[in-house]
Formats: C-alpha cells, structure tokens, sequence
C-alpha cells in the first residue's frame, strides 16, 4: 500500500534519515518506534513532503508521490495527524472539520455522519472553539478531520503523548475499528509501547535515523525492546 | 576535638530548583550534584527538563526558586549569561556554530582571543605561544592536518569537533555539550565520544545524550531526567535495569 524505498534525509551534513526503507500494507496497522530524536517524524515528514529528501522514494499503491507538494499527497490519500494535533483553535470542532471536507471538496453528509460516530464526544462539542478541548478530545477531533479527507493511509505521530488513559483506550479501540473496516491503513509513530503491543500488526524500530528491527508486532521481544526503546 | 573533614568539591550544585513557564512546570524540585573533574552523561524522554536545566545553569533563564551554586561558593542565580560564561562555564549547542569564511586554524584562533577587545582582536598578532596552544587544541580534536581548510568545507563531525575545540580555547572549567553526536556518522560517533573521555579530568563536563550507543561509550555516572527533576542516577547498568526509567522510556501510564 505505503512504501517507502532507501529514504534519507540530511541536514547542513548532520544525517537525520540513513537509508529508510518501510511498508505499510493495506488492511495494516504498522507502528513506527524508537526512542526521542531517531528519526520517527522526521520519516513521516519525508512520507507528507514536508522534509526534503537527498535520496529514496514514497509510493501509495503504485503511484510516485515522490515528486508530489504535501497538498497534493494529501489528496492522493495520506491522512497525517501530526504531534501536537494541530487543530485550529479558533474555530469550531465543525469548522475544524469542515476544513477536511471543503478541502476535499466532499458534499455528502455520509462521511462526517461516520465521525461523529467514531468519536460521540465530538458531536457535544460541535460548537466549542477547539483550543478549548480536553487533549483528548483535541487528539479525537484531529484523527476525525483527517479521516475527512478519505484517506487510504491515516498517519498518527504519537496519538497517546500526554492523553488520559481511559481516553488511550477508546482512541486505541478506534483505530483497530478503522482499520478492521478494511478501507484504510495505518502508520501509527508511537512511544508507548503497551499501546503498539495492543493495536499494531507490524512493527519497525528506528535507531539513529536508520531502521534496525521490525516484523509482526509479536515477535516484539524483551531483548528489542532493552536493545533500542529503554535506554 | 573533632576532625575536621575536608568537604566534597562539587563543580556543580543544584538544590531544590524550581521553574514554572506559563503554568507548566519544566523544573520540579531538581536536585543534582557533580565533582570537579567528572565526566557526566544526562539522558531523559522530550520534555524531561533537560534544556531547561542547561539554561538555568548558563543564566540563560533564571529559576523560580532554588540553588544553583558553582565551585565553592559561586552563586550563579545572581549572575547574568556573559558573567557565568567568563566564570569559565562554556556551553556548546546541538547545531555547530562555527565561522564558515574562517580556516579552522582562525576559528581556534578568534576563540583564544575571545575575552579581549575588538581592537586587539583585529590587530594582535600569533604570537608562538599561541600558535602552540592553537595546534595543542587541534591535536585534542583531530583536526590539526585541517587547519588552513575553511570550516564552512568541514564534514558535520568535524565542525562539531571544532566547536568543541574553541569552547576548550576558552579553557573552561565546565562544559556543558547537548547532544553531540546527533547526525554524525557511526565513525565520528565513535571518535567524539574518544574527545570526550580524553577530556574528562582536565575539565568538568556535562553531556546530554539520546543515542544510547554513543551514551554506553562515554557513560561514567548517568543522571536521567524526567518531568523536570532527577528520576534516578548511576551507571548505565543501574539506571537501565531500573523500573522507574524502564516505564518512563517505554510509555507507560499509571492507570487511574
């Protein structure tokens, strides 16, 4: 579905991305891990266009999205939720939400009518200004615009960082809902790794901008873990 | 008659260090204590304080409350960023900041010249005693067979070894590096964590690290930091079998 080919990134000679290869295969859940600082959203930067790459390619399916404006790798099919969510604080949740839809120039009442489903908190709080959302419901109102734009691969740069547990839980329940609906795939970049143990299918460990480990989220081990995510 | 104990010479002292930025508490109660001479390695998740601490050391910020105290008795919460600099605290940032258009040799050179005035800096000649010292410098970080190359034609590593360089030009008595090794090949790694220990004893120096390789190599005692105060200390082996880092590192949430 996603692939990303022998991707690296430079800056000013300090080498941040060394060679990133990885996939994300249609009806997946792949979870990207690794320590602060070794590369995770620098390489979902370089997937969105939005990190200049000196080598390597990104495809969705089979086309190159390799040469593509981050506009337009949006519309191609990758939904990004960044860190830090990046909502717009003075509108509504609707306004924020409507943004996806004019955006994607979606007339049709179905898909909204579906995130509203996904994410019931949001449908209270329609009429709130998003800056003055819970994380939570921040994290929530993120995925859900993102999710607006119809998109093949949604891409999540650490959903959980700084959200309630009982929230982690619903947000985790509802990506393997997503993804279980067998339209869209998943590229999660998460530190928490009871959460990835929990949702993801695959796994990739990313040390010192290169990929070190991966495989099918149960062969996760111990000894990974020790090697790359603790210290 | 009791003997008088010669107290512990710490370099560094921090005690019961407090700063609130807009309601988020970046220093929580920081205690950290390190000896003369020692070569000391900070490690901790985004967000542990890190930065903060360095700027609270540098005076860059000033704590809300606490002691931050240097040598004997040096108060440093009442000194502002150049005073604490000229105390012999050199700081070193994650990017090199070096002086591109100058050939290494004047990088080292401006560098020994850095507590003068503009005047003698533009006019003072290279004396052989600091052409002596410039190579002595050189040598210690491997760039003496570059000193006529322009910095600016320099690989990422070796600008970052040259700016160590001219911090040590300063000869200061504490060195506070972040994150050196970011970006450098696994070679270069390798060679400044070697500039690193060579150091070590000559100068007091405080390194913050993610890459855990580079860490295990350089690792004397480790601090890490978490949430803005010091979760545990010791040496690698301590501080990677405790739970309390292992939950920090890998996500974990307390349940409510």
């Amino acid at each position: 579905m996603l692939t990303l080919s022998n991707i690296s990134v430079s800056y000013d000679g300090s080498l941040i991305l060394r060679d990133v290869s990885l996939e994300v295969p249609a009806n997946s859940l792949v979870c990207l891990m690794g320590r602060n600082g070794v590369g995770k959203t620098t390489t979902l930067k370089s997937i969105m266009g939005m990190a200049k790459t000196d080598a390597g390619s990104v495809k969705l399916g089979d086309a190159d999205l390799s040469s593509m404006r981050p506009d337009e790798r949006a519309r191609s099919g990758l939904g990004y939720v960044p860190q830090g969510r990046d909502i717009f604080p003075h509108l509504t949740v609707w306004e924020n939400l409507k943004v996806s839809l004019v955006v994607h120039g979606a007339k049709q009442k179905g898909p909204l009518e579906r995130v509203l489903e996904l994410f019931p908190v949001l449908k209270e709080m329609l009429q709130r200004k998003g800056g003055v959302l819970s994380g939570g419901q921040q994290q929530q109102l993120a995925i859900a615009r993102a999710l607006l734009t119809d998109p093949k691969i949604l891409i999540l740069d650490e959903p959980t960082e700084g959200i309630q547990p009982n929230i982690i839980d619903l947000i985790g329940d509802t990506l393997v809902k997503i993804k279980k609906e067998g339209k869209i795939s998943i590229l999660l970049v998460e530190q928490y790794l009871d959460f990835c143990l929990g949702v993801g299918d695959r796994f990739y460990i990313m040390d010192r901008g290169a990929i070190v480990a991966q495989g099918p989220i149960a062969e996760l081990n111990d000894e990974i873990v020790k090697k790359h995510l603790t210290v | 008659m009791i003997a008088a104990t010669q107290p512990r010479q710490f370099i560094l002292m921090l005690e019961k260090v407090n700063k609130t930025f807009e309601g988020f508490k970046a220093i929580s109660n920081l205690t950290f204590y390190m000896d003369t001479g020692e070569l000391r390695t900070i490690i901790g998740p985004n967000g542990a304080g890190k930065s903060t601490m360095m700027d609270i050391i540098t005076g860059r910020t000033k704590p809300d409350s606490g002691k931050v105290e240097f040598g004997a008795d040096t108060d440093l919460t009442k000194l502002n960023e150049p005073a604490i600099n000229r105390l012999g605290i050199g700081r070193k940032f994650q990017t090199p900041s070096v002086y591109i258009d100058h050939t290494v040799f004047e990088n080292i050179w401006l560098s020994l010249q850095g507590r003068r005035g503009v005047w003698s800096s533009l006019f003072s000649r290279v004396t052989p005693e600091r052409r002596d010292r410039i190579y002595e410098i050189l040598k210690t970080v491997a760039l003496d067979s570059r000193a006529d190359t322009k910095a600016g034609a320099l690989s990422h590593g070796q600008k970052q070894w040259l700016e160590i360089g001219m911090l040590l030009a300063q000869n200061p008595k504490l060195l506070l590096v972040d994150e050196p090794a970011a970006g450098m090949t696994d070679e270069e790694t390798h060679k400044t964590g070697e500039l690193l220990l060579s150091l070590e004893g000559k100068h007091s120096i405080v390194v913050i690290e993610h890459d855990m390789t580079f860490v295990r190599q350089i690792a004397r005692k480790v601090t890490v930091l978490h949430q803005g105060t010091v979760l545990c200390e010791g040496t690698v082996d301590q501080v990677q079998d405790d739970e309390r880092v292992k939950e920090v590192y890998l996500g974990r949430k307390k349940k409510s």
